[in-house]
Protein backbone atom coordinates (compact mmCIF):
# COMPACT_ATOMS: atom_id res chain seq x y z
CA UNK A 1 0.00 0.00 0.00
CA UNK A 2 1.53 3.06 -0.94
CA UNK A 3 2.37 5.22 2.21
CA UNK A 4 3.87 8.41 3.20
CA UNK A 5 4.63 10.13 7.07
CA UNK A 6 3.78 13.51 7.81
CA UNK A 7 4.36 16.44 10.56
CA UNK A 8 0.89 16.80 12.03
CA UNK A 9 0.75 19.99 10.74
CA UNK A 10 -2.01 22.01 8.94
CA UNK A 11 0.22 23.41 6.12
CA UNK A 12 0.68 19.50 5.00
CA UNK A 13 -3.35 19.19 4.82
CA UNK A 14 -2.73 20.26 1.18
CA UNK A 15 0.44 17.54 0.25
CA UNK A 16 -2.28 14.67 1.76
CA UNK A 17 -5.29 15.71 0.06
CA UNK A 18 -3.19 15.65 -3.04
CA UNK A 19 -1.95 12.26 -2.11
CA UNK A 20 -5.20 10.53 -1.20
CA UNK A 21 -6.86 12.27 -4.43
CA UNK A 22 -4.58 11.09 -6.82
CA UNK A 23 -5.21 7.55 -5.61
CA UNK A 24 -8.94 7.97 -6.12
CA UNK A 25 -8.62 9.19 -9.66
CA UNK A 26 -6.89 6.37 -10.93
CA UNK A 27 -9.26 4.01 -9.30
CA UNK A 28 -11.68 5.88 -11.39
CA UNK A 29 -13.63 7.70 -9.08
CA UNK A 30 -15.74 10.39 -10.46
CA UNK A 31 -15.26 14.46 -9.71
CA UNK A 32 -17.49 14.24 -6.48
CA UNK A 33 -16.09 11.24 -5.26
CA UNK A 34 -12.55 12.12 -5.27
CA UNK A 35 -13.75 15.47 -3.51
CA UNK A 36 -15.44 13.19 -0.33
CA UNK A 37 -12.46 10.99 0.05
CA UNK A 38 -10.26 14.26 0.47
CA UNK A 39 -12.80 15.87 2.32
CA UNK A 40 -12.66 12.61 5.02
CA UNK A 41 -9.10 12.71 4.94
CA UNK A 42 -8.74 16.35 5.98
CA UNK A 43 -11.73 15.96 8.28
CA UNK A 44 -9.31 12.96 10.52
CA UNK A 45 -6.14 14.76 9.97
CA UNK A 46 -7.47 17.97 11.61
CA UNK A 47 -9.11 15.67 14.30
CA UNK A 48 -5.73 14.09 14.87
CA UNK A 49 -3.86 17.42 15.03
CA UNK A 50 -6.31 19.09 17.03
CA UNK A 51 -7.89 17.12 19.16
CA UNK A 52 -5.08 13.59 19.30
CA UNK A 53 -2.01 15.39 19.75
CA UNK A 54 -3.37 19.17 20.85
CA UNK A 55 -1.98 20.89 18.37
CA UNK A 56 0.40 21.29 15.48
CA UNK A 57 3.99 19.93 15.14
CA UNK A 58 3.44 17.48 18.10
CA UNK A 59 4.11 14.44 16.35
CA UNK A 60 3.33 12.81 12.98
CA UNK A 61 0.27 10.91 10.52
CA UNK A 62 1.59 7.78 8.87
CA UNK A 63 -0.86 8.14 5.82
CA UNK A 64 -1.39 4.69 3.52
CA UNK A 65 -4.01 4.80 0.68
CA UNK A 66 -4.82 2.31 -1.98
CA UNK A 67 -7.04 0.60 -4.45
CA UNK A 68 -8.88 -2.41 -3.97
CA UNK A 69 -11.23 -4.77 -6.18
CA UNK A 70 -13.86 -2.51 -4.92
CA UNK A 71 -12.52 0.81 -4.30
CA UNK A 72 -10.54 2.68 -2.06
CA UNK A 73 -9.24 2.43 1.40
CA UNK A 74 -6.98 5.13 3.21
CA UNK A 75 -5.46 4.16 6.77
CA UNK A 76 -4.71 6.96 9.30
CA UNK A 77 -1.94 5.93 11.78
CA UNK A 78 -1.13 8.31 14.32
CA UNK A 79 0.71 7.79 18.32
CA UNK A 80 -1.39 10.58 20.32
CA UNK A 81 -3.59 9.71 23.16
CA UNK A 82 -6.80 9.18 21.34
CA UNK A 83 -9.85 9.41 21.78
CA UNK A 84 -13.67 7.67 22.16
CA UNK A 85 -16.11 8.51 18.74
CA UNK A 86 -18.77 7.37 20.61
CA UNK A 87 -18.05 10.61 23.07
CA UNK A 88 -18.16 13.06 20.05
CA UNK A 89 -22.22 13.99 18.85
CA UNK A 90 -23.45 14.77 15.99
CA UNK A 91 -24.18 18.24 15.11
CA UNK A 92 -27.52 19.64 15.34
CA UNK A 93 -28.95 21.56 12.87
CA UNK A 94 -32.26 21.76 13.95
CA UNK A 95 -31.31 24.53 16.33
CA UNK A 96 -31.34 28.31 15.45
CA UNK A 97 -28.38 29.58 13.96
CA UNK A 98 -27.03 31.92 17.18
CA UNK A 99 -27.25 28.36 19.40
CA UNK A 100 -25.30 26.11 16.48
CA UNK A 101 -22.28 24.90 17.85
CA UNK A 102 -19.18 23.32 15.43
CA UNK A 103 -18.29 20.11 17.31
CA UNK A 104 -18.68 16.78 15.48
CA UNK A 105 -18.67 18.15 12.34
CA UNK A 106 -15.49 16.47 10.98
CA UNK A 107 -16.30 13.50 12.46
CA UNK A 108 -20.18 13.86 10.96
CA UNK A 109 -18.16 14.61 7.61
CA UNK A 110 -15.81 11.60 7.41
CA UNK A 111 -19.30 9.14 8.33
CA UNK A 112 -21.04 10.48 5.34
CA UNK A 113 -18.08 10.89 2.73
CA UNK A 114 -17.05 7.12 3.15
CA UNK A 115 -18.71 4.10 2.91
CA UNK A 116 -16.99 2.81 6.38
CA UNK A 117 -15.47 4.51 9.26
CA UNK A 118 -13.42 2.45 11.55
CA UNK A 119 -10.96 3.51 14.45
CA UNK A 120 -8.56 0.90 16.33
CA UNK A 121 -6.67 2.85 19.45
CA UNK A 122 -3.02 1.01 20.69
CA UNK A 123 -0.67 3.00 23.05
CA UNK A 124 2.18 0.82 21.46
CA UNK A 125 1.48 0.40 17.74
CA UNK A 126 -0.35 3.84 17.35
CA UNK A 127 -3.89 4.56 16.46
CA UNK A 128 -5.18 3.62 13.17
CA UNK A 129 -8.47 4.43 11.39
CA UNK A 130 -9.38 2.79 8.56
CA UNK A 131 -11.84 4.50 6.08
CA UNK A 132 -13.51 2.70 2.59
CA UNK A 133 -14.88 4.13 0.00
CA UNK A 134 -16.96 1.73 -2.89
CA UNK A 135 -16.54 2.85 -6.25
CA UNK A 136 -20.59 2.84 -7.29
CA UNK A 137 -21.83 2.65 -10.82
CA UNK A 138 -21.45 5.99 -11.73
CA UNK A 139 -17.93 6.07 -11.54
CA UNK B 1 -5.68 30.49 -1.12
CA UNK B 2 -6.16 33.77 -2.23
CA UNK B 3 -8.79 36.61 -1.06
CA UNK B 4 -10.25 39.37 -3.23
CA UNK B 5 -13.02 42.08 -1.61
CA UNK B 6 -14.81 43.66 -4.24
CA UNK B 7 -17.15 47.12 -2.57
CA UNK B 8 -20.87 46.98 -4.60
CA UNK B 9 -23.60 49.75 -3.10
CA UNK B 10 -25.59 47.28 -1.39
CA UNK B 11 -23.28 44.42 -0.47
CA UNK B 12 -19.33 43.40 -0.71
CA UNK B 13 -18.05 40.79 -2.57
CA UNK B 14 -15.48 38.24 -1.27
CA UNK B 15 -14.02 36.11 -3.89
CA UNK B 16 -11.51 33.21 -2.54
CA UNK B 17 -9.67 31.22 -4.57
CA UNK B 18 -7.91 27.60 -3.26
CA UNK B 19 -8.07 25.53 -0.97
CA UNK B 20 -9.63 26.26 2.39
CA UNK B 21 -8.98 24.41 5.42
CA UNK B 22 -7.63 24.14 8.52
CA UNK B 23 -4.33 26.34 7.52
CA UNK B 24 -5.84 28.65 5.68
CA UNK B 25 -9.82 29.38 7.08
CA UNK B 26 -8.20 31.95 9.94
CA UNK B 27 -7.20 34.35 6.74
CA UNK B 28 -10.55 33.39 5.58
CA UNK B 29 -11.87 34.03 9.18
CA UNK B 30 -9.84 37.46 9.05
CA UNK B 31 -11.40 38.95 5.38
CA UNK B 32 -15.08 38.39 6.89
CA UNK B 33 -14.42 40.21 9.80
CA UNK B 34 -12.80 43.12 8.50
CA UNK B 35 -16.41 43.94 5.99
CA UNK B 36 -18.11 42.99 9.02
CA UNK B 37 -16.02 45.00 11.33
CA UNK B 38 -16.12 47.97 8.79
CA UNK B 39 -20.00 48.09 9.51
CA UNK B 40 -21.02 46.45 6.66
CA UNK B 41 -23.53 43.30 6.75
CA UNK B 42 -24.02 42.37 3.65
CA UNK B 43 -21.61 39.98 1.78
CA UNK B 44 -21.42 37.92 -1.04
CA UNK B 45 -18.61 34.92 -1.24
CA UNK B 46 -17.75 33.95 -4.54
CA UNK B 47 -16.53 29.85 -4.66
CA UNK B 48 -15.91 30.35 -8.62
CA UNK B 49 -12.26 29.79 -7.77
CA UNK B 50 -12.38 27.51 -4.54
CA UNK B 51 -11.67 23.66 -5.15
CA UNK B 52 -11.87 22.70 -1.31
CA UNK B 53 -13.49 23.90 1.92
CA UNK B 54 -13.07 21.93 4.91
CA UNK B 55 -15.68 21.97 8.24
CA UNK B 56 -13.24 24.47 9.11
CA UNK B 57 -13.76 26.64 6.48
CA UNK B 58 -17.74 26.04 6.62
CA UNK B 59 -17.62 26.47 9.96
CA UNK B 60 -16.01 29.96 9.36
CA UNK B 61 -19.02 30.88 7.02
CA UNK B 62 -21.58 30.17 9.63
CA UNK B 63 -19.86 32.28 12.28
CA UNK B 64 -19.89 34.84 9.77
CA UNK B 65 -23.77 34.78 8.97
CA UNK B 66 -24.65 34.95 12.46
CA UNK B 67 -22.04 37.88 12.68
CA UNK B 68 -23.84 39.63 9.40
CA UNK B 69 -27.63 38.86 10.89
CA UNK B 70 -26.80 40.13 14.16
CA UNK B 71 -26.43 43.45 11.64
CA UNK B 72 -29.35 43.12 10.26
CA UNK B 73 -27.65 41.72 7.28
CA UNK B 74 -26.51 38.67 5.49
CA UNK B 75 -23.78 36.19 3.88
CA UNK B 76 -25.06 34.75 0.77
CA UNK B 77 -23.00 31.71 -1.44
CA UNK B 78 -22.38 31.94 -5.06
CA UNK B 79 -20.74 29.78 -7.47
CA UNK B 80 -20.38 26.31 -5.38
CA UNK B 81 -18.84 23.82 -7.27
CA UNK B 82 -20.92 20.75 -7.48
CA UNK B 83 -18.91 18.09 -5.78
CA UNK B 84 -19.29 20.36 -2.94
CA UNK B 85 -22.49 20.93 -2.20
CA UNK B 86 -23.44 17.31 -0.49
CA UNK B 87 -20.97 18.67 2.23
CA UNK B 88 -22.09 21.78 2.66
CA UNK B 89 -25.75 19.94 2.98
CA UNK B 90 -23.81 17.84 5.43
CA UNK B 91 -22.04 20.75 7.42
CA UNK B 92 -25.99 22.65 7.87
CA UNK B 93 -24.75 25.29 5.33
CA UNK B 94 -27.55 24.60 3.55
CA UNK B 95 -30.33 25.28 6.35
CA UNK B 96 -28.59 28.74 7.19
CA UNK B 97 -26.67 30.29 4.15
CA UNK B 98 -28.75 31.06 0.96
CA UNK B 99 -26.62 29.51 -2.49
CA UNK B 100 -26.86 31.69 -5.77
CA UNK B 101 -25.82 30.01 -9.57
CA UNK B 102 -24.72 33.63 -10.60
CA UNK B 103 -23.05 36.50 -9.59
CA UNK B 104 -26.04 39.08 -10.83
CA UNK B 105 -28.96 37.22 -8.82
CA UNK B 106 -26.62 36.73 -5.57
CA UNK B 107 -25.49 40.35 -5.60
CA UNK B 108 -29.16 41.43 -6.77
CA UNK B 109 -30.74 39.68 -3.98
CA UNK B 110 -29.30 42.24 -1.58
Amino acid sequence: MPTRKFIGRYENLAAIGKFVSRIAQKAGFDAAQVYAVQLAVDEACTNIIEHGYGGEGLGEIECACDITPGGVTVQLRDWSAGFNPEDIPSPNYTVPLEQLKPRGAGLYLMRQMMDDVQFSFDPVRGNLLTMKKRKTDSS
Amino acid sequence: MELQTTSYKRCDVLKASGRIDSQTAPALEQAFNAIVNDGKSGIVFDMSAVDFISSRGLWVLLETQKACKKEGGKLVLVNVAEEMKESLDLAGVKHFVEIYADLITAVGSF
